[in-house]
């Protein structure tokens, strides 16, 4: 009985944790952004602010569209958030990590993605269409870079299991800086920011700009559906910086649902997405975003990188 | 029970052939043939689908020795866990496409020879079912040639049509070429063995030379391959498929090449047994490249026939990726690692057979619905079949291996299978392994890009010509057996332990292992290998649908009731939205088309009329061609060679009767003289 709740509690707490976080870290990149290019930029509460304005929002829906729009921001919502239930965010062992591993999450994501992308070319406009035959075209390439850098995690932990691959690296926190994990983890980096829509693959401030590609699918969404959409981005995004973190980083992850190991793993999560964020917004500010078709040259990059890194692995034995 | 379902078989042929012979009469008798022949297949699909549950879940396999005749003796009818499990895929598919077809060929009864096809379909699902229960070489074959034979029938059935025709006879030419390379292997088996029963075979098989086996692996690689539409081999299947109604293009893309994948199980691990390791990492190869290809291929057609039936040959590129990790494991001899590959792929086996089969049949209800394949001429069709579209829109969804569908527990089963082979300390599986693993992880990431162009172009946005405005919903009786498929596709994706007992059985028939018990009943799909990683697809679709509450509580909790207001699509300053700006489906594939031009190798034509000024285009014509790298390189040399051949035999017919004779008697002659001496 005593198990099951605190099992309750735990997904409870990383659950709530992870949907106030994601919009703070996606505030805190912004500001981060806006003093490199020396502005004040606004207050990190200010993504949190515009989801409950638009929340509050009226929905306009183009007569065009079917139910498939209608149901697109739920699905990728909850996909998005399912994630948070298999990785370990602030504890050690999720209590239902035997529900899905690292590939369930990969697939979880296609999912939300599939949706999104049938959605916008549900409303007929030519931008929906432009947004999403480009994201499916990079997600085809991006698959390949981040299944290999996954895989040379794995192979280290000898499971696909995300709180084996954790505890294992807990145990050996040293194999971090082998090449080979260091390989992958440059691997997996390009991958987050081209998951997640980052400049140089895609830019996220854009809106209305022939490049954009995530900016594209959603154009049409607007009041609440658009805040979920907006919402399940973050929590994207605040997902990818929590798996680089705690895959190759491990440290401080609470074991129990104790007030001070709850709070030490909330504290040391913080910190390391902020020294993640700092860097993806270092890369925003210093880099232009790339041509299209420059964008697989880059994730060929992050390839060859994880599959260097697997071959690594097996040649060094570490 | 064998005998009820042949019955079942011959008695819809019976019907069939006797209302084909008179065609045309009244109306009522195409109909009461129809209905009848499909009633009957009907009957015996569900015959053989209890047949092969009993084999299955009992473990016991059925013999049945059948009555000699004068030139065969020997003959029988074995089902083991494999024939069974074969057998059952079979029946499941053709017991929801004959029910479609009762509605679906109402279209041909006026037009068409209807009782030509109820004859042909009947002799189809009777030739398939025989193929994977026969129980001795002769009768294989003789079934193998039937099930070739009524296929091209059945594909030239829109014979006046040139694309059908064409279709028709290369299809029967690679069947040809396949068939000599069983035979091949057949005469090589008996001249070890002495029998052409299976028994027999599976006997003394171990005492074959290496050599031999090797040539026989050849063989079987290259008979079966060409049925089952490997690349290289698949020249035959993207015509074939479209060419022929749309109820026989399910049961061949879903069934009919997986008995290829039968054929190749049977052979490498029933009868052959652990060979060297180069066979199974020649098949991860060849099953690498026929999923990336064929996805790839699928991506720029807008037939969505063609389109479909690139995919077969992707999907059996991802099953032979089971196999051939199955052969590569078993032949390092870690069987229980074969044991999962090859569950791996006998799983997605059925889970393809069933989408596709629900794929194939939305197909042909958009087709009869709005007489085009073609889905630049298609587009929101969601309107206008709204049952229809959910059911392709979950086919979609399956096929491109996303949770909580089927498609995702057999391909996260094969990422499996592969992965563990990372525990095997041997080089050439280090190396294999993961680029197989990257292949499959692209394949999986383009199939579903080609599944958003495909569902998004036909049933979103606006219709893109008047067929499209006109479409109606289907029938009851073609939505019935989709729904049903799509249940299923459901089903096996949240509950695949109802399945996964069976594969142990087979397992443990082929291979003598079988992935224990905490493979099979309990919700999580736990593997028996240590560090194995797990999924729960039940709970973890429950889990999706218990998460709604949360951005629908903090909606509510935050803005309270939600208002919502429909407007037209913003049109960038137009009047309204056109059909015609709408993105294409070329336009859509345009990205992966750049990005893998190396493997198109696309050339295009552009040509603009300009009347009254630069920026008024009143015409555009946009033409693209993608090389199939195979027929230009491979087909067309090798045609080319065989044509120079003849062209040189010809010198030897004269046309006098003369020289006829004098061949005659010195081949005489010189056997003769090879007898005595």
């Amino acid at each position: 009985m005593i198990q099951t709740l605190t099992s309750i509690g735990t997904l409870v707490i990383q659950l709530v944790f992870v949907l106030t976080a994601a919009p703070l870290a996606a505030g805190m990149i912004r500001t981060v952004k806006a003093r490199l290019q020396s502005r004040k930029g606004a207050s990190i509460w200010q993504p949190s602010a515009d989801l409950i304005k638009l929340f509050k929002k009226e929905v306009v829906r183009s007569a065009t569209s079917s139910w498939v729009f209608q149901a697109t921001p739920t699905v990728v919502f909850v996909s998005t958030l399912a994630v948070a239930l298999l990785l370990p965010i602030l504890f050690k062992n999720v209590p239902l990590h035997w529900m899905g591993d690292i590939i369930a999450v990969i697939y979880l994501f296609g999912l939300g993605r599939f949706f999104l992308a049938l959605a916008a070319l549900d409303t007929g406009s030519a931008f929906g269409g432009l947004g999403s035959s480009r994201e499916m075209s990079v997600a085809s390439i991006v698959e390949p870079a981040m299944m290999l850098s996954i895989v040379s995690v794995a192979v280290t932990a000898g499971s696909t299991d995300l709180s084996s691959i954790v505890q294992a690296r807990l145990a050996n926190p040293s194999m971090t800086i082998n090449p080979s994990q260091l390989l992958a983890f440059a691997g997996l980096y390009i991958v987050t920011i081209a998951e997640t829509g980052r400049i140089p693959v895609d830019n996220p401030d854009t809106h209305l700009e022939l490049t954009m590609i995530h900016e594209a699918m959603i154009l049409e969404y607007s009041g609440r559906d658009l805040a979920i959409l907006e919402w399940a981005a973050q929590l994207k995004l605040f997902i990818f910086l929590t798996l680089l973190a705690n895959m190759f980083f491990p440290v401080g992850l609470a074991s129990d649902c104790s007030a001070l190991g709850v709070l030490t793993a909330i504290v040391l999560l913080l910190a390391k997405v902020l020294v993640l964020g700092l860097s993806v917004a270092l890369v925003e500010s210093t880099n232009a975003k790339l041509r299209l078709f420059r964008v697989p040259e880059l994730l060929m990059v992050a390839f060859i990188l994880s599959l260097l890194g697997l071959i690594l692995h097996f040649i060094v034995g570490a | 029970m064998v005998g009820v379902l042949a019955a079942g078989a011959f008695a819809g042929l019976l019907f069939g052939s006797r209302a084909g012979s008179s065609e045309n009469g009244s109306s009522r008798l195409p109909r009461a043939a129809k209905n009848l022949g499909f009633a009957s297949a009907l009957i015996a699909s569900l015959l053989g689908i209890v047949l092969s549950a009993l084999v299955l879940f009992s473990g016991k396999s059925i013999h049945l020795a059948l009555p000699a005749t004068l030139v065969l003796n020997n003959l029988s009818v074995d089902i083991d866990p494999l024939s069974a499990f074969f057998l059952g895929t079979i029946s499941l598919l053709s017991a929801a496409v004959s029910m479609y077809s009762f509605g679906y060929v109402n279209e041909y009864l006026t037009k068409r020879n209807v009782g030509l096809l109820v004859f042909l379909f009947n002799l189809f699902l009777f030739s398939m079912a025989g193929v994977v229960v026969a129980g001795n070489a002769v009768p294989f074959l003789i079934l193998w040639e039937l099930m070739s034979l009524t296929t091209f029938f059945l594909i030239n059935y829109e014979h006046e049509n040139p694309a059908s025709r064409r279709a028709a006879f290369l299809y029967i030419a690679m069947s040809q070429i396949g068939t000599a390379f069983l035979i091949v292997m057949f005469v090589l088996f008996y001249v070890y063995v002495h029998s052409f029963s299976f028994a027999a075979i599976r006997e003394a098989a171990p005492h074959i030379p290496s050599a031999v086996k090797t040539i026989i692996f050849l063989c079987a690689l290259v008979g079966f391959g060409i049925k089952a539409g490997i690349i290289p081999l698949h020249i035959w299947l993207p015509e074939a498929h479209p060419a022929a109604p749309s109820n026989v293009s399910a049961l061949m893309s879903g069934v009919m090449i997986k008995t290829g994948i039968y054929g190749m199980v049977r052979v490498f691990f029933d009868f052959l047994g652990p060979g060297p390791e180069w066979w199974g990492i020649l098949v991860l190869g060849l099953a690498a490249t026929s999923a990336v290809l064929g996805v790839l291929y699928a991506l720029t057609e807008h037939d969505l026939k063609r389109l479909l039936a690139f995919h077969s040959i992707e999907n059996i590129g991802i099953i032979l990726m089971g196999v051939g990790a199955a052969l590569l494991f078993s032949s390092l001899g870690n069987n229980l690692l074969a044991a999962l590959g090859l569950a791996a792929a006998l799983f997605h086996v059925v889970n393809h057979a069933l989408f596709k089969g629900l794929l194939f049949l939305g197909a042909g209800s958009v087709l009869q619905a709005t007489h085009t394949r073609n889905i630049e001429d298609l587009g929101g069709l969601i309107r206008r079949m709204p049952t229809t579209s959910l059911f392709f829109l979950v086919g979609s969804v399956a096929i491109s291996a996303l949770p909580p569908l089927n498609g995702f527990v057999s391909e996260w089963l094969t990422y499996q299978a592969l992965l563990l082979g990372f525990n095997i300390a041997d080089l050439p599986v280090k190396i294999v392994v993961p680029l197989t693993v990257a292949l499959l992880a692209l394949t999986g990431a383009l199939a579903a890009a080609c599944f958003v162009k495909a569902f998004g172009i036909t049933f979103l946005g606006l219709p893109r010509s008047r067929h499209a405005e006109e479409a109606h919903e289907a029938s009851r009786s073609m939505l019935l057996p989709m729904g049903m498929l799509a249940a299923l596709c459901i089903l096996l994706g949240v509950a695949p332990g109802l399945l996964l007992p069976a594969f142990g059985t087979i397992t443990e028939s082929l291979l003598g292992v079988t992935p224990e018990q905490t493979f099979a009943a309990s919700v999580t799909l736990n593997l028996p290998v240590s560090g194995a990683g797990s999924i729960a697809p039940g709970v973890l679709a429950a889990s999706l649908l218990a998460l709604v509450v949360v951005p629908v509580g903090v909606g509510f909790l935050i803005g309270g009731k939600m208002m919502k207001r429909t407007a037209p699509t913003w049109a960038c300053g137009l009047e309204r939205v056109a059909p015609r700006t709408q993105y294409t489906a070329t336009g859509f594939s345009k990205p992966i088309r750049m990005i893998f031009s190396n493997i198109y190798r696309a050339t295009h034509e552009i040509e603009v009329s300009e009347e009254v000024s630069p920026y008024f285009k009143p015409r555009i014509r946009y033409e693209l061609k993608t090389e199939s790298v195979f027929e230009k390189y491979v087909y067309v040399p090798v045609l080319r060679g065989v044509l120079r051949f003849s062209r040189a035999a010809r010198a030897t017919q004269t046309g006098h009767i003369q020289t006829y004779l004098a061949y005659i008697f010195v081949t005489l002659l010189a056997l003769l003289l090879l007898i005595r001496g």
